[in-house]
């Protein structure tokens, strides 16, 4: 099974360090912060020390930096498999998120990495230690975020923190639980009784919670349910602050949306088993291999207008123009030497263009393409000419038919 | 299973922390110290009460709370003193009443600690689980036998201290109501001391080294009561005819049955300690 890794610097460390110091400085969520957003300055130290590299485990090919190796791990309860031929590798210091609906076996995963949960075949290592006989080392290395927040309702926020740093062999009276609950915002609420939080607030205590022992591996699972968009975003940029720090995290979710521009890492999951993974950018490039343009128009494009333009291999017309005044389409075209020539036939034709823009994949059409789901009604001019007067077999957006 | 050394700093943590969480709980110290007052304060005070009331009564009543003495074995019956320090001969009533005292209310030096410790090691494991608690616990660094252990102490101790509490109320009441009538303090006695101080506690850490692994191993708390109650039952039963028998027979066979009960529980306990499974603590049926 082909898995892909990111590792190496490909800026220096000093401007690495400069431009994180910089970030940690937008001060907690819901304050005011400064020039560079979390968000914007994350991604910036993440791009300064991350590249995409491609490795195959089939050819035997182990990434040397790797924090957590899952091989072909499988997991049931009784006869019902949760986990099949899991296999998975993560580097240090990336943002790798398991995307896939429910149970899809994301949690059982992530128990699976802690030893929480023996595998029932595969074989497990976090930095280096196999969970199962080596659990002490592994999970006071990790920190969780579970899907519920896992918090002790009748205590107030700083028992919980003192509860967990002295799990974690941090002395309580010592442990850095301010200055965790300031970074995430929850610092005034810390004497209230847990009970009494709302939603987002317990997420924010559970995440100061993970990184009060300053664990090298933080998982996720699914940090952002149940909260609200701004709540979401704000632990969302807290996540990326944290791969900002070294961290290496993995996060699960089957929000396509909270995942995309912070995976350096993604690996889709159906069924307990893994649908696809690798970097988006490589994904990207695997099942959106052709160059794609969007044109956009005043009016709906008649039917000749889309009939044997040069260079165009699939259409599809946009599902926007409710009212006919104005449209989109995208073509798929051969390479991006058509674009112009196509351009220039559309308005030979009478297309009144108002924009073309490339077409740029989320990781939503990813995750449908990669599963195989046809959506929208890709017209492949080449198998069906007439397609453009009558719209036929609609295809996926890998170009296979659905 | 991994096999780290015991930190014994980390199941003290799992136990503060339970135990911080019980103060915090209204709902459930409230009744159990009502079920204490009950036992250890307003049931002896009525009874022990009703019958000095009835020595006191003229007619045949003295005479007929004193038959109470015959039921007692002989070795028994000569414990219980018969002549005050002045020489005065002690009433049939005040003997029965220091019988009740020190003998038959035995039963409640179990009931008490029993039922509240069965209370708090029921949930132990499986409330964790329902509340989602046991995510973070079995996340945690913390191993399998220390979050057993912690546990386990979590819940001993609230039963055995409000039987010390209680135990420490009754023999002031006992002192106050029975000991005018037979000459002064008198209890506790040596035996009821070697069975609060060895005897009881290994019978609560016997039961509740079962309670919580029976937490461990349900579905949901309410199942967990409802085995440890079946689990209780018989122990205390069990418990009652030890410390009468103690009683009855004197010192030595309080502190066999106590060394007994020790060994029983130790044994228990590690076993408990290995067997419980991590993923216990998640909201998973591994075995479904």
């Amino acid at each position: 099974m082909s898995s892909v890794d990111v590792s190496g610097l490909s800026f220096t460390r000093s401007l690495r360090a400069g431009l994180c110091a910089l970030s940690r400085r937008t001060g907690p969520v819901g304050q005011p912060g400064i020039k560079l957003t979390d968000q914007a300055s994350a991604q910036i130290c993440r791009w300064s020390s991350v590249t995409p590299v491609v490795s195959d485990h089939s050819t035997g090919t182990q990434p040397s930096d790797a924090v957590l190796v899952l091989d072909s791990v499988s997991r049931s309860f009784g006869s019902r498999p949760a986990l099949t031929d899991l296999s998975l590798s993560v580097p240090r210091g990336s943002i790798s998120v398991l995307l896939g609906p429910n149970g899809a076996g994301k949690t059982t995963a992530i128990r699976i990495i802690t030893g929480a949960l023996p595998p029932t075949s595969g074989k497990v290592r976090v930095f280096g230690h196999d969970p199962a006989t080596d659990g002490e080392s592994v999970r006071s290395r990790c920190g969780v975020v579970s899907a519920k927040p896992a918090l002790y309702e009748r205590l107030s926020g700083r028992d919980n923190m003192e509860y967990s740093a002295a799990l974690y062999g941090l002395n309580p009276r010592t442990a850095p639980i301010d200055a965790a609950a300031r970074r995430f915002g929850i610092l005034p609420a810390l004497a209230d009784k847990v009970g009494g939080y709302s939603t987002g607030m317990k997420t924010r205590l559970a995440l100061a919670r993970a990184v009060l022992h300053n664990p090298d591996l933080l998982l996720l699972d699914e940090p952002t349910s149940g909260l609200d968009p701004e709540s979401s975003v704000a632990v969302l940029d807290l996540v990326r602050s944290l791969a900002c720090d070294g961290k290496t995290v993995v996060m699960c979710t089957h929000l396509l949306l909270e995942a995309e521009g912070l995976a350096d890492h993604v690996v889709v999951m159906h069924d307990g088993t893994t649908v696809v993974g690798g970097a988006p950018d490589d994904l990207v490039h695997r099942f959106f291999p052709r160059s794609e343009v969007v044109v956009e128009t005043l009016a709906q494009l008649r039917a000749e207008q889309l009939a044997s333009l040069p260079g165009v291999v699939q259409f599809e017309r946009g599902t926007d123009a409710t009212d006919g005044t104005d449209a989109t389409v995208r073509f798929e075209v051969e390479s991006p030497a058509h674009i112009p020539a196509l351009v220039a036939e559309l308005v030979k034709r009478g297309a009144a263009v108002t924009a073309v823009s490339p077409f740029r994949p989320t990781l939503e059409d990813l995750y449908f393409a990669s599963r195989g789901v046809a959506r929208g009604q890709m017209i492949d001019v080449r198998t069906t000419p007439a397609a453009s007067a009558n719209p036929g077999t609609p295809t996926n957006q890998s170009g296979a038919a659905a | 299973m991994s096999t780290s050394k015991f930190n014994i700093g980390r199941a003290r943590t799992v136990c503060r922390t339970d135990l911080r969480q019980l103060t915090q709980a209204k709902d459930f110290w409230v009744p159990m110290a009502v079920m204490g007052l009950i036992f250890y304060v307003v049931l002896p005070f009525l009874l022990l009460g009703s019958l000095s009331a009835l020595g006191n009564a003229a007619g045949g009543s003295a005479s007929k709370v004193g038959q109470v003495l015959q039921v007692l074995p002989q070795a028994t019956r000569e414990a219980i003193p018969d002549k005050l320090p002045s020489g005065k001969t002690v009433t049939d009533s005040a003997r029965a009443s220091y019988a009740l005292a020190v003998y038959l209310f035995a039963s409640l030096a179990v009931v008490v600690p029993i039922t509240v410790g069965n209370a708090v090691a029921a949930s132990a494991i499986v409330g964790e689980r329902e509340r989602g608690t046991g995510e973070f616990l079995a996340h945690s660094p913390a191993h399998e036998s220390e979050i057993y252990a912690g546990k386990l102490v979590a819940s001993f101790l609230p039963g055995y201290l409000s039987t010390l509490v209680g135990f420490g109320c009754y023999a002031i009441l006992v002192n106050v109501i029975v000991g005018p009538q037979v000459g002064g303090w008198f209890f506790p006695t040596r035996t009821w001391w070697v069975l609060m101080l060895w005897v009881i506690p290994a019978f609560i850490a016997l039961t509740l080294s079962v309670v919580v692994r029976v937490s461990g191993r349900v579905s949901s708390t309410t199942a967990a009561h409802q085995i440890s109650g079946l689990v209780s039952i018989p122990a205390v039963v069990v418990s009652y005819g030890l410390s009468s028998q103690g009683l009855a027979k004197g010192i030595g066979v309080t502190v066999l049955a106590g060394a007994f009960l020790w060994f029983c529980a130790a044994v228990s306990l590690a076993q408990g300690m290995r067997r419980l499974r991590r993923w216990r603590l998640l909201g998973v049926a591994i075995d479904a």
